[in-house]
This record gives C-alpha cells, sequence and structure tokens, in this order.
C-alpha cells in the first residue's frame, strides 16, 4: 500500500490541475471517445496521423485526476511517435498498470509515465488511469468509442461502484 | 449491556459523556475495527454499503458450525431437528424486530434484491398487466427500479417516477398526482441510499391503501437504523438486508401481509417449497416456505438472529437518536468546510452524508482518504437517477453506525481539508 501514498505525485497533480494538449484538433483525421459509464470519466481524443506517425493529439474530457493526468500525460508520450511505437507504450502502460509488467526486471520505454506505476494496487483506480490509453488504441484503429465496461475490457472484475 | 442501559437513563440530559463510554464499550465487540489500514486506525464511514460484525454475531456462527450443522425441515435426526429449531427461531427474531403479526410473514432471502425479485415475480407477474402502473420513486436504489422496469418490458406495463426537490425529499402532492385507475403497484425505498433522505413512507402507504394499491418498502438502509413496526406502516412488503445490520451476507428478510403472500405465485421451485410432487402436478407448501425453495442460507439466517439480539440490546431507538447526533456533527463540520457541497438535505435524514468537493473527482476523494485509513463510499451508489437529478457522475458519501464517533467524523473532515489542500 505504500504505492498508493506514491500516486498522487505532484507530477499527476500538476497534470490535472494543467493538462497539456488539452483540446480539440481541427481537422483531425482520427479521432474516438472513450467513457466509463461507471464512474463517468470520458475522454474524447483527436488526432492526425501522417506517414505512420503521430503528428498532432489532444484530448478532451471530464474526469478524475487520475484519468485526466493519464491522458494528459499520455499525449506528450506519444505526440511525434510512430503508430507502432505508440502502440507498443499502450501496451508497456497497460502492463504496468495492471501489474503484468515487471518495471524493475523488464526492458520499457515507460520513463515518467512510471508515476502510475502504484495504480496496480488500487484495482477500482486501474481503469481510470488505463482510459486514455484505451482510447488511443481505439483511434489508431480507427474505432470510434471504446467503453471501459463490456468486452474490451481491459481489466475485467475490477468494476467500481456495485454496493 | 448494563452500560448501555445506564445510557438510555440519561438520554434527556448529559448524554455526551455517558455515550461516550459506552460507545467504546460497543466499539470493543467489533474486533475488524482494530484494524490499520494504510498504516493508521480504520476508520469505517461504509455503512450504508455494509455494517461490521459484533464478535456476539461472530461467535454464534462458529458455534453454530462447530456444533449445530445439519441441513433443515428434513431428517429426523439430533442435528437436523436443532438446526431446524434455530433456524425458525431466527425467524420469530425477525418477525419480532419487523413487528410483523406471524412468523410465516417472514420470508429468509439472499437480500434486499432477492427479496424485491421475489414480489415482482410473485406479485407482479401475476398481478400486473399491459397499460398498468408502477409508482416508483426517484430516490430508488437500482435493485428497486430494475426488477420493475423488467417487468413493465415483459407486460407492457408503465413505470411512474415520483420526484423529488433539491434537498432530496419526495414531492407529495406531485406523488399523489400519480394515481388513477391504471396504478397497480407502490415500491418506495424507506430510507434513500444514496442521500439519506427518510421518507414520510406510512403516510404515504396510507394514501395507496386508499387508492387499493399495494406497497412494497425497500427498508435495506431503514432497518439498521431505526425501529421499524410493519403493522403501524402498514406496508405490504418490507425488505431488508442482513450484511447492513451487522449480520452476514447472502441472508436478508422479505415480510409480506399473509394474505398476499398466499395468493402470490411461487418464485423459485425446488426442494423445501413443496408439499407434494408427481410428474403430472405439484402441490406448493404453505408460507412462507412456498418461497424458499432449496436449503437456505441456514447459517446466515441464525446469524441475523444473533445480529438482531445485539442490536435490541443497544436499542433502536437508542442507536437512532445517537447516529443523528453523528449526522448533525457532521453536517454542521462538513457544511462549514468551504468548497464542499453536501448532496442531500432532507429534513429528515439517517445517518449518510454525500458531498462533493469542488474541482476533485470523488474517486480522487475516497483514494486519498484511504490513505488515511478512512473509508467511504464513492460512486453512483446504485442511484444513478439520483446522480443525474443533482448532475454529478458520482458523489462521495460517508455513512454512519452506532459504534463510530466524532473524533472518527473529524478525520473525515481533516481528511476533506487535505484532499482539497493537495487540488489546489
Amino acid at each position: 500500500m505504500s504505492d498508493m501514498r506514491q500516486l498522487y505525485q505532484e507530477v499527476i497533480l500538476d497534470h490535472n490541475r494543467k493538462p497539456r494538449n488539452f483540446g480539440s484538433i481541427l481537422g483531425a483525421n482520427r479521432h474516438a471517445e472513450g467513457h466509463n459509464p461507471l464512474c463517468g470519466d470520458h475522454i474524447k481524443l483527436s488526432m492526425n496521423v501522417l506517414d505512420d506517425k503521430i503528428e498532432t493529439i489532444a484530448f478532451e474530457g471530464e474526469g478524475c485526476a487520475i484519468c485526466k493526468a493519464s491522458a494528459s500525460m499520455m499525449t506528450g508520450a506519444v505526440k511525434g511517435q510512430s503508430v507502432q511505437d505508440a502502440e507498443i507504450l499502450v501496451e508497456e502502460f497497460r502492463g504496468m498498470a495492471t501489474g503484468t509488467l515487471d518495471l524493475e526486471s523488464e526492458a520499457n520505454h515507460l520513463g515518467k509515465l512510471k508515476v502510475f506505476a502504484g495504480v496496480k494496487d488500487l484495482p477500482s483506480r486501474v481503469k481510470c488511469a488505463i482510459l486514455p490509453w484505451h482510447t488511443l488504441h481505439a483511434a489508431l484503429y480507427a474505432e470510434s468509442s471504446v467503453s471501459t465496461e463490456g468486452e474490451a475490457d481491459p481489466v475485467p472484475g475490477t468494476l467500481i461502484g456495485e454496493e | 449491556m448494563k452500560i448501555e442501559r445506564m445510557a438510555v437513563e440519561g438520554m434527556n440530559g448529559e448524554r455526551k459523556d455517558i455515550d461516550r463510554m459506552n460507545i467504546e464499550r460497543i466499539r470493543a465487540d467489533f474486533p475488524i475495527l482494530n484494524l490499520q489500514v494504510s498504516g493508521k486506525p480504520l476508520v469505517y464511514l461504509d455503512n450504508a454499503a455494509s455494517s461490521q460484525m459484533p464478535q456476539p454475531v461472530i461467535d454464534r456462527i462458529v458455534r453454530y458450525q462447530r456444533q449445530e450443522h445439519a441441513n433443515i425441515h428434513r431428517a429426523v435426526h439430533h442435528l437436523s431437528e436443532l438446526a431446524t429449531k434455530e433456524f425458525e427461531a431466527a425467524r420469530i427474531k425477525v418477525q419480532h424486530f419487523l413487528k410483523a403479526k406471524e412468523s410465516r410473514e417472514i420470508i429468509f432471502t439472499r437480500g434486499t434484491t432477492e427479496a424485491i425479485n421475489l414480489v415482482m415475480h410473485g406479485y407482479g407477474r401475476a398481478f400486473i398487466g399491459k397499460g398498468d402502473e408502477i409508482i416508483l420513486s426517484a430516490l430508488e436504489h437500482h435493485s428497486n427500479i430494475v426488477p420493475w422496469q423488467m417487468l413493465a418490458q415483459e407486460k407492457g406495463a408503465v413505470l411512474r417516477v415520483i420526484p423529488m426537490n433539491d434537498a432530496g425529499e419526495l414531492l407529495i402532492e406531485e406523488f399523489e398526482a400519480l394515481f388513477n385507475s391504471k396504478t397497480k403497484f407502490l415500491a418506495l425505498s424507506h430510507v434513500s441510499n444514496a442521500l439519506g433522505t427518510v421518507n414520510p413512507v406510512k403516510a404515504m402507504i396510507a394514501f395507496a391503501h386508499h387508492h387499493g394499491v399495494p406497497v412494497l418498502i425497500d427498508g435495506a438502509q431503514a432497518a439498521p437504523h431505526q425501529p421499524v413496526d410493519v403493522q403501524d406502516l402498514d406496508c405490504d412488503f418490507y425488505a431488508f438486508s442482513g450484511h447492513k445490520l451487522c449480520g452476514p451476507t447472502g441472508i436478508g428478510v422479505l415480510y409480506g401481509k399473509a394474505q398476499l403472500l398466499e395468493k402470490m405465485q411461487p418464485y423459485q421451485g425446488g426442494g423445501d417449497m413443496i408439499l407434494s410432487v408427481t410428474f403430472e402436478k405439484t402441490t406448493y407448501n404453505v408460507i412462507p416456505y412456498k418461497f424458499e425453495a432449496g436449503t437456505p442460507p441456514i447459517m446466515a439466517a441464525i446469524a441475523l438472529g444473533a445480529a438482531i439480539d445485539y442490536l435490541n440490546g443497544i436499542g433502536l431507538s437508542k442507536i437512532e437518536a445517537y447516529e443523528k447526533e453523528l449526522l448533525d456533527y457532521a453536517t454542521e463540520r462538513v457544511s462549514a468546510l468551504a468548497g464542499v457541497r453536501i448532496i442531500g438535505t432532507a429534513r429528515k435524514k439517517a445517518a449518510v452524508l454525500s458531498f462533493e468537493i469542488k474541482g476533485v473527482h470523488p474517486h480522487d476523494v475516497g483514494t486519498i482518504l484511504n490513505e488515511d485509513g478512512i473509508a467511504i463510499r464513492t460512486g453512483h451508489h446504485c442511484a444513478q437517477p439520483v446522480m443525474q437529478r443533482f448532475k454529478v457522475p458520482a458523489t462521495a458519501r460517508a455513512s454512519f453506525a452506532f459504534y463510530n464517533t466524532k473524533e472518527e467524523i473529524d478525520k473525515l473532515v481533516d481528511g476533506i481539508r487535505k484532499v482539497q489542500r493537495m487540488f489546489i
């Protein structure tokens, strides 16, 4: 549980307060929306992908600090990257958040994104962190909307909210 | 329970000192309250979701499993007779707890949800048809919405919803205006789980009866916190859950008036709910057994009986008064915080405090409070229509039990301040 203390680090709080790449891109050629119906997190992503490279990316939406900071840092991390490299990051981020990627022993490209490592100990919050990445994956593959619920659920069995 | 009696006597004056002594004794009955969470003493303020279990109930479970367990209503051997006797004794405890006329009006279910589904199937499917109207309130938990929606879909019936005001109180004039010749059922919560509103159910039941409409009361949030008298309320059905009442999960109760239960169809088929079975015809058992197919949660029912004994030892009126004090204190302290809005400000409330902190998502609030060992509920509380009404995706909710203290509320307030400092 000591990781939890580290989750709300200044970098996450700062990205929540001042999200980077916030807004939408006019004339973007890739769009996707992601939402987590159980907590109201909602992300709209727009991108321009040219020659297999993410030229510009922006997001807007409502959500918790974890979701917003994750989206903000994600846009910074994938801007200028190739689609393949962005996909590798999506997989690595998912692996970190769900605990299947061991940051100590396995090589990865997560860098600053490791501030989200603590989320793996909070199963009910994993989806908050993953939603933007899930949405990015959908945008890269031209799916127009994704949800954290249902078939595409990255973390089945971690629904928030029933009583 | 000697000290509790002292507190009852002291209720009219200097309650506070006596209560404090009393509360420490009560807290000592709950082993889980000694836990450390995130290295801090647990502050458990999620009682509306599930309450904790006192040692006497835990002991009762252990005694049953060690010395009394067998299947009930079946064999003639010693253990089966003993388990049957204890199971049926629990039913009588529930009967007295709800002040029901007869013990056969008490049906054991898996919880409130199953109790409501039982009424939907057993009564609704038999007596509600195309074009008929079912009245619900805007405050309902999903478990008192979805079954009726399923029935409406199946039968072509219509759901009508009693609206509420900005305080979270049902609008009684609008409620009365919903009744017409097509109205066939009223399903209503006694206390709202999301906002804490205590509905004026007695008057609402009387009004519905005036129109010949039977009423189901979802008492999940009421039965653990105040005395309930189903004969005085005159409700036709009353449902509650064991695990919100210091008992185990997997057990709940449906009270129903005998004459209604008798004309209802069974909910599930199986063993114990029959008198005789041939391949041509089955004769159903009498109530309550007609509605208790299969081997019931025997241990859980007996433990619920023990939980009722425990609460009676303190006294539900005393619990209600003490929890009111906690709610008033929490309301005063939280409403004094700038940037915090309390959602649900009904004049009559149970010990539920839903709130939002400006600029902070409730899930962040919940996770950060957890760092200080404080357990609250965040989310939509299975009452999405309530969230929609107040235009919030979710709320943070602290809900109190008689074993909570004002010191714990102080910790909650400190926790809220810490969240605010982090998000400035």
